[in-house]
């Protein structure tokens, strides 16, 4: 009997107009000491699983079906009998380690609380005790210390290992996972999935790990579910997954997964369109509607999973038009570079030379006084040719947003210089500064975060245009040709961004970046809050422009992968300083800095064999 | 600026739908609180009220200082449609020119003190530094002063001078508020999308009318539409303790006060009054929520948990 099982999970959530359908007949078994992981887009269902497992999900949501752990129905109980088994038989890690600790509390006294509630009879000296031991466990340097510490002086990786010192105190049968590392930088990342492996061995239990993200699940699952609209569409053993997957929306999502291994300027495979609304989901195979392979049939009835091997069924009628092929010949598309002309005496039309910021830590309130100093930014240099794309790499906290903030200020830096297409910006007046902004733009991260949520996207495309003097017709004319570029209707530009989803908000982002014509193109993390799906779109999309306009990119990104698509030269930054320059291939292929090498290694590889 | 980039255009141009002016957010804006029928009817009764205010009472038989001796204290009929007073003063003309007074006072002192409000917190939030600090203090100081005997005596100098009424009322009423649009402006200042709006080289004072206003609009739509009850209720305090508005001249807030006295035996004399005043308030409310729905995207009368 395996440890936890799950038949037809359903999960509604029923609205004033509408009944969302967030889970749609789940099974699904996890075994004792198994690694089973839920695969899927943002909106697939996967969180929704999860909660109603652990019986978290808020009172009006329906949920049916049956869960069992040992044997044991979980759906319909109290909850005050699920606090009795959550965090005794049922461990918990959720995504952002800091939202999940308490900030008025240390460490220690929370993992020690964990073990109290479930253990009365347990003292408080002996539950210190053991909570120290857990810290040890999850692999933090001088436990009896650290445990007297609060949240925030810990760094992401350490609370997010205190995290799940909680989840393993009282030796749980199973462990959920909800994307655990996705808040994490990629070497802190590589170091907890070691901690969640070394924290399966020591307890035995089963572990659910849900992510969107099929470099973890490569490295770490057993299994896999990849879900879809709310229903699992392939489950398989994971090597066999990426393999030999059978389901075409298996096969697009794994090919649009940005590789290390593939020559800058290769496009990726995008699955077009985006997921169905879950309040009326179309008649037949959800995916139908995205899938290249979709026929008549598709649309008529939904598929059930079809057994291929024992251990490997696919909702897809269609399979054996998948196996064997590349997800680019599936999807028709091309993903060879296309061939550029290189030319290496192309004038740089950006130059940093030197570039130091540094932040004054001070003291006291009514007398502020000096302390020390953070180093953010500590001698930067570096070269932009014009059409090419220099991306800088690092972690959190070494200084690349600071770096590119401080370039976007077009005012004078606290030392070193920045050239400007020739211009040096010290020597900028208000108006030539006011000019140059027309020819460097900027791309943010968060798509969300960075359009006006009270402006129609006509207004937002309109904005830079207006405020460099276009009038009402040239405006509209501009606005129309944008929208055109990357890939919006016309009949978008008098919605609210609120309307659209992540990619095409980016979509709009980029668009109003370009409006101005600009020269110089900065993307900061462009795509690191998009799914991959998505983000494969919006990779092409900043390949296209690139060779279309010829654009100079500074791309900054935490992701290796998505640089190595991107960039020809790449700079990695640690600490306020580039450890590491040179031309794309050549830092990937033969990193010459050990931090290099170690940034590159923990990138997790869509490929089992790795392991 | 290298190369024209024409061939996007022909493909969009095919979609048919009108193709020649983009809808700004102007016309947006109005097309959607034009769709809020309360909100619309509200502000046509309120424009209504106002007119009528100014243009009925001389087309009246009564004005608001005649006596009618032969009709003390009776309630509503045709002659006296509110009904009369014990001074056989007719209601209806005593409203009307109450409510002169009143939304004249109410009106101006909202928005004038919602304006002032709102331009020194966003300056003070969105600049910082030494504005804020400036700003602050003023706030602060104007704060402490005990404006309700610096008005009544001002008031009594002038001799119940509307004007002097309003500024005084709108001078000490902002300042809360204003340490609100602040907070939320400095919240606002360090979203992407203000920065992004810099980085395009968007002009101080257009970020803040483009990008702050109407992202703190809500409270400051809501502080409007309280400061009209609050103001009018000011002015009736003031009143009732015989600085603002002085006998015979009247205003809604003399009336309601006289009219308290004799609520249970005598109600018209009470209850249109304070009818008026609650429908003026509300208009004056429903118009701020749709407008504030209007111009918030994400308002909408759905999605809400059923228990």
């Amino acid at each position: 009997m395996s440890l936890l099982s799950v038949t037809d999970l359903a999960v509604t959530f029923p609205t004033e107009t509408e009944r969302v359908k967030a889970v749609r007949g789940m099974d699904f078994d996890v075994a004792a000491g198994e690694v089973v992981a839920l695969v899927g887009e943002s909106g697939s269902g996967k969180s929704a699983s999860a909660m109603a497992i652990i019986g978290l999900l808020p009172e009006y949501a329906e949920v049916s079906g049956s869960i069992r752990l040992n044997g044991d129905e979980l759906l319909g109980l109290s909850d005050n009998h699920m606090s009795r088994i959550r965090g005794k038989a049922i461990g918990t890690v959720f995504q952002d380690p800091m939202s999940a600790l308490t900030p008025v509390y240390t460490v220690g006294d929370q993992i020690a609380e964990a073990l109290e509630i479930h253990h009365r009879e347990m003292g408080k000296q002996a539950a210190r005790t053991r909570a120290i031991e857990l810290l040890e466990l999850v692999g933090i340097a001088q436990p009896e210390r650290r445990a007297r510490s609060f949240p925030h002086e810990l760094s992401g990786g350490e609370r997010q290992r205190v995290v799940i010192a909680i989840a393993i105190a009282n030796d749980p049968d199973l462990i959920i996972c909800d994307e655990p590392t996705t808040a994490l930088d990629v070497t802190v990342q590589a170091q907890i999935l070691e901690v969640l492996k070394t924290a399966r061995d020591v307890t035995g239990a089963g572990v659910l790990i849900i992510t969107h993200d099929l470099g973890v699940v490569a490295e770490f699952a057993d299994r896999a579910l990849v879900m879809y609209a709310g229903r699992a569409v392939e489950t398989a053993d994971v090597d066999v997954l990426y393999r030999d997957r059978r389901m075409p929306y298996t096969a697009g999502l794994l090919g649009s997964v940005p590789r290390l291994d593939a020559p800058q300027g290769a496009r990726l495979v995008p699955i077009a369109g985006a997921p169905p609304s879950m309040a009326a989901p179309p008649p037949g195979c959800p995916f139908a509607p995205r899938c290249p392979l979709a026929i008549a049939d598709c649309r008529a009835a939904e598929p059930a999973l079809i057994e291929i091997t024992p251990a490997h069924r696919a909702a897809c009628i269609r399979t054996e038009h998948v196996a064997g092929r590349t997800a680019a010949e599936i999807y028709g598309v091309s993903t060879e570079p296309p061939a550029a002309a290189r030319d290496a005496a192309a004038p740089a039309v950006l130059r940093v030379r030197d570039l130091a910021k540094t932040y004054k830590l001070t003291k006291g309130v009514v007398f502020r006084r000096q302390v020390g100093e953070v180093r953010a930014v500590d001698g930067v240099s570096f070269e932009l040719q014009q059409g090419r794309t220099l991306g800088i790499v690092g972690e959190s906290g070494s200084g690349k947003s600071t770096t590119l903030h401080q370039i976007l200020d077009l005012s004078a830096p606290q030392a070193g210089s920045i050239e400007v297409l020739g211009a040096d910006v010290a020597a900028l007046d208000r108006r030539s500064r006011r000019a140059l902004r027309g020819d460097l733009q900027v791309v943010f991260q968060d798509p969300v975060a960075s359009l006006d949520p009270r402006l129609p996207v006509f207004e937002v495309l309109a904005e830079p245009l207006q405020a460099n003097g276009f009038d009402k017709s040239r405006t509209d004319e501009r606005v129309a040709e944008l929208l055109g570029i990357v890939g919006l209707r016309r009949e978008d530009a008098s919605r609210y961004p609120a309307e659209f989803s992540g990619g095409q908000k980016q979509r709009i982002g980029i668009a109003r970046a370009l409006a101005l014509q600009p020269k110089i193109l900065a993307l900061d993390e462009p795509v690191s809050a998009l799914d991959v799906s998505i983000q494969a779109g919006i990779i092409n999309l900043l390949l296209d422009l690139q060779e279309q306009f010829g654009l100079s990119y500074l791309f900054v990104s935490h992701d290796l992968s998505v640089v190595k698509h991107l960039a020809h030269r790449v700079a990695v930054m640690y600490k306020g300083k580039i450890v590491e320059q040179g031309d794309g291939d050549q830092v990937f292929a033969n990193p010459q800095q050990d931090y290099t090498r170690r940034l590159l290694a923990a990138v997790p590889q869509p490929d089992p064999n790795r392991r | 600026m290298s190369e024209p980039i024409t061939t996007e255009t022909a493909t969009t141009a095919k979609s048919g739908v009108d193709v020649a002016r983009f809808a700004s957010r102007r016309a947006l804006v109005r097309r959607r609180f034009l769709r809020n029928k309360p909100g619309v009817v509200s502000l046509v009764l309120l424009v209504v009220l106002f007119i009528a205010c100014y243009a009925l009472p001389p087309l009246l038989p009564y004005s608001y200082t005649d006596l009618d001796f032969y009709a003390l204290q009776q309630p509503p009929s045709t002659d006296h449609w509110f009904g009369t007073n014990a001074l056989g003063q007719d209601l209806l003309a005593q409203t009307l020119r109450g409510m002169q007074k009143s939304m004249l006072i109410g009106v101006c002192v909202a928005f004038i003190s919602t304006i002032i409000a709102a331009t020194v917190g966003t300056i003070a939030g969105y600049f910082g530094g030494w504005r804020d600090r400036t700003l602050m203090w003023i706030v602060d100081l104007t704060l402490v002063v005990p404006s309700f005997l610096l008005i009544t005596i001002v008031v009594q100098r002038t001799r119940g001078n509307i004007v002097w009424l309003i500024v005084l009322l709108a001078a000490f009423s902002w300042m809360i508020s204003s340490r609100i649009v602040r907070g939320m402006t400095m919240s606002l200042r360090e979203r992407e999308f203000v920065a992004a709006a810099r980085y395009m080289g968007v002009r101080n004072w257009r970020v803040i009318v483009r990008h702050i206003v109407p992202n703190v609009a809500s409270i400051i739509i809501i502080d409007t539409a309280l400061n009209v009850g609050l103001a009018v209720l000011a002015e009736t305090g003031l009143s009732f303790l015989g600085f603002g508005i002085r006998p015979p001249d009247v205003s809604l807030g003399t009336l309601i006060a006289d009219g308290t006295k004799s609520v249970t035996t005598f109600p018209w004399v009470f209850l249109f009054p304070a009818g008026v005043l609650v429908l003026i308030i509300l208009c004056a409310n429903l118009v701020g929520d749709g407008l504030r729905d209007a111009l918030d995207p994400s308002a909408r009368p759905l999605r809400k948990a059923r228990k």
